[in-house]
C-alpha cells in the first residue's frame, strides 16, 4: 500500500466510526429525550396519555396522602396543579412546599403516574426548570442567600 | 488573623502565578537562561503560598471559627473531626481552593522533577501551568473567596450538607481533582510542544507518566464517586448518566485515548498532531467538567445551590483556555512533521481504532450532556436526556472497543497479522462463549445485549491473559522458561494486561447488575418477612440510635440463607440535628461479590416501614475493575523504562541538535 492509500484507509475508518456514533446518537435522541412541563403548560397543551415527560413544580401544601408504598400528591406552579401518583420509596428531601421533579406519564384519568421522583442533594437547591416554571407564574421568591 | 493571613497568601500566590506565567515564557522566546530559570523556584513558592492558604482554611474549620462566612455556612461544632477536615472542600469556595492546590502541587512536582528537561520546554510548561493557576486564583479571589468575615460572628454554624458527611467526601474530590488537574500537565506539555514546534519520542516519554498518573487518580476518583453515590443516595444505582457524572467521564475518555496515542508517539514517532490535540481535549474536558459542576447550568441529582456569576466567570476561563489552545493548535500544528508510517492492520492501527472509539464515545456523551442546553437556547423547549440515550450510544461503542481490545497487543508494530492474532485468541473466544452460555443458562437468560456483553467481557479478560501467556510462552515451553520470561517481562506489560482485564471485569459487573439484579419494594411491619433470591429477610422493628450530630431510626433486618442466620442489616433514616434534614443510610451486606442492599423510607401505620431491598449479584466487580485498572496504571508507572533512560537520551539528542 502506498502512503496515500494507508491514509485513506485510516480516514475511511475514522469516518465509519464517527458515522456509526452519529447514527447511534441520532436514533437514541429521537426516542429517548424527555420533555419538561409545568402544570400550567400541561393544562394548556393537550398531552397524550402514555407519553413520557418530566413534571416539575412545588409539592402542594396539604396534598400528600400516603397509603403504604403509594403516595399521592399534587404538583403546583401556583397557577395550575396536577395530581401525581407514585409507588415506591420517596427521596429524603421530599416535602410539602418543596420543589420536585417527577418523571412518568399521564394516565387516562389525567393523573400523572410517576416512576421517578428526582432526589436532591441540598435543601437550598431547586431544579432550574422548576425555578423557571415558578418565575413564569410569578410565584418565585428568591431565597435570600447569605452567599 | 488566620483568615486574613490566608487571604493574603492567596493574593501573593496570584502575583507569583502571574510571574510564573510570563517571565519563563518570555525567557524561552528570547533564549535567556536566567529568565527561564525563574520558572521553577516561583512555581515552588506559588505552591507554598497556596498550601499555606489551604492550611489556614483547614485551621479555621478545625477551630470552628464562625466569624468566617464559609465556615459558618458549612460547619458545626458538633461535627466529627473527619468531616470538619473534609468539610474544607465540601463547599464551592473550599473546593475551588483544593482545585488550585492540586494544580500548584502539579506545577511544583514538574518544577522538582524536570531538571533533565530541555530548558525551553521546561520554561514553557511551567509558564502554561502558571497561567492556569493565575486564572483560577483570580477566580477564587474575585468571586469565591473562602475567607470573607461575618460580623457579628454567630454562635453556631449551619452544618455541612448531610449527604456530604461521609467518608466519601474525604476521598472522592481529592482523587478526582488529582485526575482532572493532573491533565493540566499534559496540556502544558502539548502547548509547550506547539510553541517549540517540536515533538519527539522523548516528549512522549515525559508526557506519558504524567498522563498515566492523572489517569490512575481519575479512574479511582470516578469509581469511588460511583460507589459513594451507590450507597449514599439509597437507590442502589451505580451510574446515573447525570451531567455531573458525565463531566467526570469525559476527561477520562479523552485521557484514556491520550494514554494510548502517546504510546504511538513514543514507540513509533507517529500520530504526533493527534496526540497534541488529545492532550488539549483532555484538559478542555476537565475544565468543562469544572464549569458544569460549578455553574449548575444543568439539572443534576448531584447539583448544589449555585451562583450564576461564577458560572459566567468559569465559562470565561474555559473559553480563554480552550479557544486559545485550539487557535494555537490550528496555527502551529502544521509545523509538526508527521512521523513513521504504518499499515492499517498494525499495533498503531489498533491504537488508532481505540482512539477513534474513545473519542466517538466522548463526543456522544458530550452531545447528550449539552443537547438540553442547546435545545433550550434555540427553541425554549426544556428536555432531559436520560440514561437510555447513553446506554444506547456509549454501550455499543464500548462493546466494540472491548471486543477489539485483545487484538491490539497481539499485533506487531508497523505491520500486523490479524489472522495470526485471531488464531492466538481462539482459546479466549472459545472460553468466553462457553462461560457466557453457562452463565446465561444458570441465571436464566437476559436478552441479546446481556449475552453480547457477557461474551465480550469474558473475551476481554481472557484476551488480556492470553497476551501475557503468549509473551511468557506458557505451555509452549518448559514451565521454568516461562517463569524466567515472566520475571523478565517489563512491568508495563503486566500493567497493561491488568488494566485491560480490569475493564473487562468492570463490564462483567455492569452486565450482571443491569441484567440480574432483583428488587423488592414493600411496606413491612415488625415480624414481616420477604424472600429475595436465596435470602429470607425478616424485619425486626426500628430502634433509635444517636451519633455525634445525628439521630438514627435504624431498621433491624435479619437475613437468613437456607434457614441459617447469615447477617444482620441495619439500614437507617438519619436526621441531622443542626439542620433537621434527613438522609438514607443503606444497609449493605456483602455475600461473595454480590450485595444485598436495603434502604428504608417513610414509616406508615402500625410501625410499618417502606423498605426497598435489592439483590445485586457480582456488583462489586463494577468497582473492582477500575481498582485493577488503576493498579495496572501504577504498575506501568513503576516501570524502569518510564522512569529512567528517556530523559537522558533526549538530552543527548537535544544537545546534538543545538
Amino acid at each position: 500500500m502506498t502512503r496515500k492509500q494507508r491514509r485513506l484507509t485510516l480516514i475511511g475508518l475514522a469516518l465509519a466510526i464517527l458515522g456509526l456514533a452519529a447514527a447511534l446518537a441520532l436514533s437514541a435522541l429521537r426516542d429517548n429525550i424527555v420533555f419538561f412541563h409545568s402544570p400550567t403548560e400541561i393544562a394548556a397543551k393537550k398531552i397524550e396519555p402514555g407519553a413520557r415527560f418530566r413534571l416539575g413544580g412545588l409539592v402542594k401544601q396539604g396534598s400528600v396522602q400516603r397509603e403504604g408504598l403509594q403516595a399521592r400528591f399534587e404538583v403546583t406552579d401556583g397557577n395550575a396543579s396536577l395530581p401525581v401518583l407514585y409507588v415506591g420509596v420517596l427521596p429524603d428531601l421530599f416535602r410539602e412546599g418543596q420543589g420536585v421533579v417527577t418523571e412518568g406519564a399521564l394516565d387516562a384519568n389525567g393523573t400523572f403516574r410517576a416512576d421517578t421522583v428526582l432526589a436532591k442533594h441540598d435543601e437550598n437547591y431547586m431544579p432550574r426548570e422548576v425555578v423557571d416554571a415558578l418565575k413564569q407564574q410569578g410565584v418565585w421568591q428568591h431565597e435570600g442567600k447569605a452567599k | 488573623m488566620i483568615a486574613e493571613l490566608s487571604h493574603y497568601a492567596l493574593v501573593l500566590a496570584l502575583a507569583l502565578a502571574l510571574v510564573q506565567a510570563s517571565v519563563p515564557v518570555w525567557g524561552a522566546a528570547r533564549n535567556d537562561a536566567v529568565l527561564m530559570g525563574v520558572g521553577a523556584p516561583v512555581a515552588l513558592a506559588c505552591f507554598a503560598f497556596v498550601a499555606a492558604s489551604f492550611a489556614g482554611l483547614t485551621a479555621l474549620y478545625l477551630s470552628s471559627d464562625f466569624s468566617v462566612i464559609n465556615v459558618y455556612e458549612n460547619s458545626h461544632t458538633a461535627k466529627p473531626l473527619i468531616y470538619k477536615l473534609s468539610g474544607v472542600w465540601g463547599n464551592h469556595e473550599g473546593s475551588m481552593l483544593l482545585w488550585v492546590l492540586v494544580l500548584t502541587i502539579c506545577s511544583a512536582l514538574v518544577a522538582l522533577f524536570s531538571g533533565n528537561l530541555p530548558e525551553k520546554l521546561r520554561a514553557n510548561v511551567l509558564g502554561v501551568q502558571g497561567l492556569i493557576a493565575a486564572a483560577f486564583l483570580f477566580f477564587i479571589l474575585a468571586t469565591s473567596n473562602p475567607f470573607w468575615r461575618l460580623d457579628p460572628p454567630p454562635a453556631e454554624g449551619r452544618d455541612l450538607n448531610p449527604v456530604l458527611q461521609d467518608l466519601g467526601l474525604a476521598i472522592h474530590p481529592p482523587l478526582l481533582y488529582l485526575g482532572y488537574v493532573g491533565f493540566s500537565v499534559s496540556f502544558a506539555f502539548a502547548i509547550a510542544a506547539l510553541l517549540e514546534g517540536r515533538i519527539d519520542a522523548a516528549w512522549a516519554r515525559w508526557v506519558r507518566p504524567w498522563t498515566l498518573a492523572a489517569w490512575v487518580f481519575l479512574t479511582l476518583g470516578i469509581a469511588m464517586g460511583s460507589y459513594w453515590a451507590y450507597y449514599e443516595l439509597g437507590w442502589g444505582g451505580f451510574w446515573f448518566w447525570d451531567p455531573v457524572e458525565n463531566a467526570s467521564i469525559l476527561p477520562w475518555l479523552a485521557g484514556t485515548a491520550l494514554l494510548h496515542s502517546a504510546l504511538v508517539v513514543e514507540k513509533r514517532d507517529a500520530l504526533k498532531i493527534w496526540t497534541v490535540l488529545l492532550a488539549i481535549l483532555a484538559f478542555a474536558m476537565s475544565l468543562l467538567g469544572t464549569f458544569l459542576v460549578r455553574s449548575g447550568v444543568l439539572t443534576s441529582v448531584h447539583a448544589f445551590a449555585t451562583d450564576p456569576t461564577r458560572g459566567v466567570f468559569i465559562l470565561g476561563i474555559l473559553v480563554f483556555f480552550i479557544g486559545g489552545s485550539f487557535a494555537l493548535f490550528a496555527w502551529l500544528a502544521p509545523v509538526l512533521r508527521p512521523g513513521g508510517i504504518f499499515a492499517p492492520v498494525s499495533r498503531e492501527g489498533a491504537l488508532v481504532l481505540n482512539n477513534l472509539l474513545l473519542t466517538a464515545a466522548a463526543a456522544t456523551v458530550l452531545t447528550g450532556t449539552l443537547y438540553p442546553l442547546a435545545l433550550e437556547a434555540l427553541t425554549g423547549d426544556k428536555i432531559s436526556v436520560g440514561p437510555p440515550f447513553f446506554n444506547r450510544t456509549v454501550g455499543p461503542l464500548f462493546l466494540f472497543l472491548l471486543f477489539a481490545m485483545p487484538f491490539g497487543p497481539l499485533l506487531a508494530w508497523k505491520r500486523g497479522d490479524l489472522f495470526a492474532a485471531a488464531q492466538r485468541l481462539t482459546l479466549a473466544a472459545f472460553l468466553a462463549v462457553i462461560l457466557a452460555a453457562a452463565a446465561l443458562y444458570v441465571m436464566g437468560g437476559g436478552g441479546m445485549l446481556a449475552a453480547a456483553g457477557l461474551f465480550i467481557a469474558i473475551f476481554a479478560i481472557a484476551g488480556a491473559l492470553a497476551e501475557l501467556t503468549e509473551r511468557i510462552a506458557l505451555f509452549r515451553e518448559p514451565f521454568s522458561h516461562s517463569l524466567s520470561r515472566a520475571r523478565g517481562l517489563p512491568r508495563a506489560a503486566w500493567g497493561s494486561a491488568l488494566a485491560h482485564a480490569g475493564i473487562g471485569i468492570a463490564l462483567l459487573g455492569v452486565v450482571a447488575e443491569s441484567g440480574w439484579s432483583l428488587e423488592r419494594v414493600a411496606m413491612l411491619k415488625p415480624g414481616d418477612r420477604l424472600a429475595i433470591a436465596e435470602f429470607d429477610v425478616r424485619f425486626n422493628g426500628i430502634v433509635k440510635r444517636e451519633g455525634p450530630n445525628w439521630r438514627d431510626d435504624v431498621g433491624r433486618f435479619e437475613i437468613r440463607r437456607a434457614g441459617l442466620l447469615a447477617a444482620i442489616a441495619e439500614p437507617a433514616r438519619r436526621t441531622y440535628i443542626a439542620t433537621g434534614t434527613s438522609t438514607t443510610e443503606a444497609g449493605i451486606v456483602t455475600f461473595g461479590l454480590g450485595q444485598l442492599y436495603l434502604s428504608i423510607g417513610d414509616s406508615g401505620a402500625q410501625d410499618a416501614i417502606s423498605t426497598r431491598i435489592y439483590w445485586k449479584p457480582l456488583v462489586l466487580l463494577i468497582w473492582l475493575g477500575p481498582v485493577l485498572m488503576a493498579l495496572g496504571g501504577l504498575l506501568s508507572l513503576s516501570d524502569r523504562r518510564l522512569r529512567v533512560g528517556a530523559p537522558r537520551r533526549a538530552k543527548r539528542a537535544a544537545m546534538a541538535a543545538e
